[in-house]
């Protein structure tokens, strides 16, 4: 922005009460305050979050370097990493592709029962893991209405990296549709317009038009569904099956440490996790900045 | 929509629109639609009588208090902070205000195994308190704090992202009205914010709690699983689900879908007269 925030009017952190130049560098605020309330806010971010995760990387310290990588990239360790960031990549796909068709149905058509499948949408974000887990399980069981459909094909779901992929395609669902929404919405059809009334067909309208519009947004989706798909636990470990080296997921393997008292062990994969947690949350940020940019 | 009408350039031939409109419904169908109402169809599968008993027992009972004392101390603590935090942050000025709100956002970066991992850490008998902590008879892991500390880590971001870029768009006009003429920092946001900020403080309020509800992995992790006593209602369905009573493990689970349900209708609820916008990303 170069312009100066004090030319506009409506800039959110305007004062009304004009101010000279802050001292040191903070602007003065008329409203009182301040001190308390950010106070409180490190004081509790600090108990709460950050004390408590820089344990995990204390924790694992204490395994040394070659201890680190050997419980941190064991093989049974790299097995459950390749599954739970495969099947979480698989699962953003589908949502990434089914996520773009239905926030644009969502927004340019119109039929009976939108308004309820609009709200239905979000039922991954209000449903608990442990509820969708074990419905899964039953659905895609060998005796469940989806599972014994599919079991004469000899396709088996529950209890293979196939099952895992499900679970996950279910919690990452509302993501994709969530972002492409608004900016669906907000896409201006003069540019469609403009590009019909050239001559171009429907399909190159969208794919040479519209796609390229959604691409930061459809990202950002996508990059919120994996990440969250990474570090599921509920949904999955019901359908999954649990086998070492095929069908156990990291989290998982962090609990089963945990369980036999191998706390160092549990926190080395849990500091690979948040590592990889952390090199996303990046990502996710510079892909809104760039969108933001973009548009 | 007569078909002697040409097609505005904008809209999608009729053939396309059916076609996509199949696969969407179809595909929510398949993916939301058919889990909800497997849930239900399991509860009731022996009978209502049946489903009731199991939702009647004693460790399910404890299991629903439990669930419900949680939430009573994690959502209103998150909602003090996420005040505390929006007031420091969209009514004053300090450098790194978006690095806060990162690291406010964390927790929903993190696997719920870890979030519960990093209190066993802490507070666990080989922890960095563990030892004081069982000189002082205090019980924090595999007992009732360690699950509301977990539930307040996982639903910690809720209020204050909800909160913050409301209170932000709103700006400091009124409330430094407010105190121009000589009202208090507490009478200000309690007569002037407060009215501004609650139907969004209202639709934070409701996505922690069904959060908080829900929660199952990090509180699996502190809980200890002990029946009766440390089992919040997705431990207690998963233990249910283990020992084979099905009918008992999807009737409880019955229970949090009509909780997902309501919260669901509310929330639209909200976003159609309120003009609260959900922001879940």
């Amino acid at each position: 922005m170069s312009q100066p925030t004090a030319l506009i009017p409506d800039a959110p952190e305007q004062s009304l009460i004009a101010s000279a130049r802050p001292p040191f560098f903070r602007r003065r605020s008329a409203i009182p305050g301040f001190g308390l309330t950010l106070g409180i806010t490190i004081t509790v971010l600090s108990i709460v979050v950050l004390v408590p995760l820089s344990a995990v990387a204390i924790k694992a310290s204490g395994l040394g370097w070659s201890g680190l990588i050997a419980a941190g990239f064991s093989d049974r360790a790299l097995a459950a990493y390749r599954l739970s960031f495969g099947a979480a990549l698989i699962a953003a796909g589908i949502n990434g592709v089914f996520g773009l068709i239905t926030a644009w149905a969502l927004v340019r058509y119109r039929f009976p029962g939108k308004a309820l499948v609009n709200a239905l949408v979000d039922l991954p974000f209000a449903l608990p893991t442990a509820v969708a887990g074990i419905s899964l399980a039953a659905l895609y069981g060998p005796h469940g209405w989806i599972g014994g459909l599919l079991a004469p094909l000899g396709i088996k779901v529950a209890y293979t990296p196939l099952g895992v992929i499900v679970a996950l395609t279910f919690i990452g669902l509302p993501f994709v549709v969530r972002t492409l929404e608004p900016v669906v919405r907000d896409l201006a059809d003069d540019v469609e317009e403009a590009a019909a009334s050239l001559g171009a067909s429907r399909i190159a309208t969208l794919v040479k038009v519209v796609l390229p519009s959604l691409a930061p947004a459809w990202l950002t989706g996508f990059a919120l569904a994996f990440a969250r798909a990474v570090g599921e636990y509920g949904s999955v470990i019901f359908i999954a099956g649990n086998k070492p080296y095929h069908s156990e997921i990291a989290p998982l393997l962090i609990v089963i440490e945990l369980e036999q008292f191998n706390y160092e062990e549990a926190a080395a994969i849990a500091l690979v996790m948040l590592v990889a947690a952390f090199v996303m949350l990046f990502v996710i940020n510079a892909i809104q900045a760039w969108s933001r940019r973009y548009s | 929509m007569s078909l002697s009408h040409a097609r505005h350039p904008t809209e999608d031939p009729a053939w396309a629109r059916w076609n996509i409109l199949a696969l969407v419904l179809g595909f929510l169908a398949l993916m939301l639609i058919l889990p909800l109402v497997a849930v239900f169809a399991g509860a009731l599968e022996k009978g209502l009588q049946a489903s009731l008993a199991a939702i009647s027992d004693p460790d399910a009972i404890s299991a629903v208090k439990l669930t419900l004392l949680v939430a009573a101390i994690a959502v209103p603590f998150n909602a003090a902070f996420g005040i505390c935090a929006a007031w420091a942050i969209s009514k004053h000025y300090f450098p790194g205000k978006s690095f806060l709100i990162t690291l406010i956002d964390l927790p929903f970066s993190i696997s719920p195994v870890v979030s519960g991992l990093i209190y066993v850490l802490v507070f666990g008998a080989q922890g960095w308190f563990g030892d004081w902590l069982i000189d002082h008879n205090i019980a924090i892991i595999f007992a009732v704090p360690g699950i509301v500390l977990a539930t307040v880590f996982v639903t910690f971001p809720f209020i204050a992202r909800e909160l913050i870029p409301l209170m932000q768009e709103q700006g400091v006009a009124e409330e430094e009205a407010a105190v121009s003429m000589g009202a208090s920092g507490l009478v200000t946001f309690f007569l002037v914010t407060a009215p501004n900020i609650r139907w969004g403080l209202f639709y934070g309020i409701l996505l922690c709690n069904a959060r908080a509800m829900g929660e199952f992995g990090a509180v699996s992790v502190v809980s200890g699983h002990i029946r009766g006593l440390t089992n919040t209602m997705p431990l207690h369905i998963e233990l249910l689900y283990n020992e084979y009573d099905f009918v008992g493990a999807f009737s409880v689970a019955a229970l949090l879908c009509l909780l997902a349900l309501v919260t669901l209708a509310l929330k639209t609820g909200l976003e159609l007269t309120q003009s609260v916008r959900g922001r879940h990303v």
